[in-house]
């Protein structure tokens, strides 16, 4: 599935995705950032709640397909023009971090 | 490519927001020359937390990277306080970082542990007061 495919599913709402076209290849849940990077694979879809400006950095460097923010979190707009230059696609939910995975595990 | 490529960085000690400024180039760099995804993602992840670390600890340094056919060479160089112990800091989970720190998800104590993994070559000299220099090496497949 692409990342503007989960767009369908009511529990994601689109933060900003500019390169929605960029398919999904599994999960990785975490919010230390060197955890991320050492065990997230490229072309993850990563489900955090960190909001500083680092998470797009970490989303570049470990290529990961998306940025999920899970619990209702938000982000500047600072943020996310940064995001949309750098090309990462991020994509909001209400849900935990938990039932955004046993979501994705129904539509990946 | 032709002979080698080399690029320097200064990086910033005081920023956060602009940490990790290097790496991206770097990143972009690479990409231009054609390198592998997967050497690319190693070299930036490397680079990066390598980066942070100069950023976090050391109050910044300076990023130097050569390219060649055979390898990428990245040389961090910092004047900050030094690592007592390298074997303690190379260990996963150990961190000295602050809590405003952690609290921007740093400071799992897995920055030095990613370095080794994602590189082919890693040598931390270091000395309590001086300053400390990193070198990572990851090469090309041919
Ligand atoms: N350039 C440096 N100068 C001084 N001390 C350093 C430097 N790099 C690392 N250290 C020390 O080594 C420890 C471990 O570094 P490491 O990168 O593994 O973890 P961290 O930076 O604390 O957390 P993380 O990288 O997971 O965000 C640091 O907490 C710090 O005490
Ligand atoms: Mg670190």
């Amino acid at each position: 599935m692409t990342v503007a495919g989960l767009l369908q599913h009511e529990a994601f709402s689109p933060v900003c995705l500019p390169d929605g076209e960029r398919e999904i290849c599994g999960v990785y849940i975490g919010d230390l950032l060197s955890w991320v990077m050492g065990r997230a694979s490229a072309g993850n879809a990563w489900i955090t709640i960190m909001s500083n400006i680092n998470i797009v950095a970490v989303a570049s460097l470990a290529d990961t397909a998306c940025i999920l923010l899970a619990e209702g979190v938000t982000l500047s707009e600072e943020i996310v023009a940064t995001a949309n230059a750098k090309g990462i696609n991020i994509l909001a939910s209400t849900l935990s971090a938990y039932e955004l995975a046993v979501c994705l595990s129904r539509l990946l | 490519m032709n002979g080698q490529l080399t690029f320097h960085f200064d990086v910033d000690g005081s920023d956060f927001t602009s940490a990790g400024q290097a790496s991206v180039q770097v990143k972009k760099d690479l990409r231009q020359l054609g390198l592998s995804p997967e050497i690319i993602r190693r070299v930036s992840i490397a680079m990066y937390e390598g980066e942070i670390n100069m950023v976090i600890h050391a109050g910044g340094g300076t990023a130097d990277v050569v390219v060649t056919e055979e390898e990428i060479e990245i040389i961090l160089t910092d004047h900050g306080p030094g690592i007592r112990d390298i074997a303690q800091a190379m260990q996963e989970g150990f961190s000295t970082a602050p809590d405003n720190i952690r609290s921007l998800g740093f400071g799992a104590g897995m920055g030095l542990p990613n370095m080794k993994r994602y590189t082919d070559h890693m040598d931390i000299q270091s000395e309590v007061g001086v300053g400390t220099v990193v070198t990572m090496r990851v090469s090309i497949p041919k």
